[in-house]
């Protein structure tokens, strides 16, 4: 399209970058170190924000399901603050956590935390009840049914609310990174436009892009391996 | 007696109506004895294994087990439900020994005990597979192990072979009926085959359409090992048909 675009002189060359400049870019930025420095940048804040947001809503989410009255004080709460575009709360972040690390971490915690702690307490509430009875007439107490019974039975659809989870995240670190960042693939598509540099910007987009299809084919890799039990191999 | 079950009744409430499904029931049941509980479909039958299973509780009335009274489940009451409900993520050998691993018993004495059951019930062959690889029959067979290699001394079985085909039905009653000659376990047996409990019971109780009463106990006089063609068969079959054709009868009214 770009090269037709050269051709034809439908728009000025510089606003659509061909396939052989995102490349160079590419390569630029690869050899110089900068790319990889952004690209750990991005992905660590994704991991603590993530990694927290999970344990939070794995916690909560187990506990909301299993426990009528701590379900009953959440829901309220939660149905309140879901519906809000996340990002409309970004500047607060920033002004409460500052234009460190902190208030990128805590946005994308913030705004994953939300549709996994849902996915995860809808997987719980799920758990056949017979699976339940089945394990409790075995012997099972109250911590072996969460651990043995629980945990296992929900442990499909706590993936699927992780992974959505991970998406999200990826999803959300540009705009958290558009705002007062000095590292990051977020803060390399703002220098693209701030320095006019569109090959650059497609290119960040490009490599998040790819990120976030490699993050999810391992993932769904390893709940091939984890959910052999579902398979129908007769 | 193992279990005594004295003046039992459960009223369920649904959307602000009473419904009453258990109404009063008293049984015994001495150790070693299978009993099949028999009636129309909605009796409560089911209602009385689940308040002895401890799933449930009783409106008035209450359960003994060896004199004490239920109050949930346990491992002395071992279940087979109908549906098989084992547990999908865990392979053959991994449900039966789930009992097992609960009590903290070592790794030897588990492989002893899943071989075992899994001999006894004809699955040795299977013991690595997920019950997602097995046809009905087989679950229900694994489910059988689970609930025998806890050693229980009573087994509650909830219309165990009712969702499978009459030729797997018959199957696995011949297995039961020789497994129970090998376990003697206090079994209550819930079933609508009338032709099944005479196969497997010593004493069959005839439940009354809803809300569930007992309406006749037969005690049966047959040979263990039973022969589904034999006179007496035959005679107690039609004997217990004319009972719960009665109270079929009232269901239609």
């Amino acid at each position: 399209m770009s090269y037709g675009n050269r051709a034809l002189g439908v728009m000025a060359p510089a606003l659509l970058p061909t396939p052989g400049e995102v490349a160079a870019v590419f390569a630029d930025t690869v050899s110089d170190g900068s790319l990889p420095r952004h690209v750990g940048t991005s992905l660590a804040r994704v991991g603590v924000g993530f990694g927290l947001a999970a344990l939070g809503a794995l916690a909560l989410g187990l506990l909301a399901a299993l426990c009528v009255p701590v379900r009953l004080m959440l829901e309220p709460v939660i149905e309140l603050v879901r519906p809000i575009p996340p990002l409309a709360f970004l500047p607060m972040f920033l002004v409460w956590f500052g234009l460190g690390e902190g208030s990128k971490v805590a946005f994308i915690g913030y705004t994953t935390f939300f549709p996994m702690f849902v996915a995860i307490a809808a997987a719980v509430l799920r758990v056949d009840v017979t699976l339940l009875r089945a394990a409790a007439s075995l012997g099972a107490g109250h911590v072996d049914l969460i651990r043995r019974v629980i945990v296992p039975a929900a442990l499909p659809g706590i993936i699927v609310a992780l992974r959505l989870g991970f998406a999200l995240a990826l999803f959300v670190i540009v705009g958290a990174e558009f705002m007062g960042a000095d590292a990051g693939l977020g803060h390399l598509i703002m220098e693209g436009r701030t320095f006019f540099l569109p090959a650059q910007i497609v290119m960040g987009a490009l490599v998040l892009g790819l990120l976030g299809s490699i993050v999810n084919a391992s993932l769904l890799a390893a709940e091939r391996r984890l959910f052999r039990w579902r398979e129908q191999t007769i | 007696m193992k279990i005594h079950v004295r003046g039992l009744s459960r009223t369920f409430v649904a959307a602000g109506r009473e419904t009453p499904a258990l109404l009063d029931v008293d049984v015994d049941i001495a150790e070693h004895e299978f009993v099949c509980l028999l009636g129309p479909s909605g009796c409560g039958k089911s209602t009385l294994l689940n308040i002895v299973a401890g799933f449930l509780r009783p409106s008035a009335g209450e359960v003994l087990v060896d004199g004490r009274a239920v109050t949930g489940p346990g491992a002395d009451r071992g279940v087979v439900f109908q549906e098989y409900v084992l547990f999908p993520w865990l392979t053959v050998t991994g449900n039966v020994e789930f009992g097992l691993r609960l009590k903290g018993a070592g790794g030897a004495e588990r492989r002893a005990i899943v071989a075992r059951y899994l001999e006894l019930v004809g699955l040795a062959a299977h013991a690595e597979k997920y019950p997602v690889q097995l046809s009905g029959g087989m679950k229900q067979r694994v489910a059988i192990a689970r609930a025998l290699a806890n050693s229980p001394e009573i087994i509650l079985m909830d219309e165990p072979f009712g969702a499978l085909d009459a030729q797997t039905r018959e199957v696995l009653q011949d297995e039961l009926s020789r497994i129970q000659r090998v376990e003697h376990k206090t079994v209550l047996f819930v079933t609508h085959s009338i032709r099944e409990a005479v196969y497997l019971a010593d004493r069959v109780v005839v439940m009354t359409s809803a809300p569930g009463r007992i309406k006749q106990i037969f005690t049966l006089k047959l040979p263990e090992l039973r022969d589904r063609f034999a006179p007496e068969f035959t005679q107690y079959e039609s004997e217990i048909t004319r009972v719960v054709k009665e109270e079929v009868a009232k269901v239609h009214e």
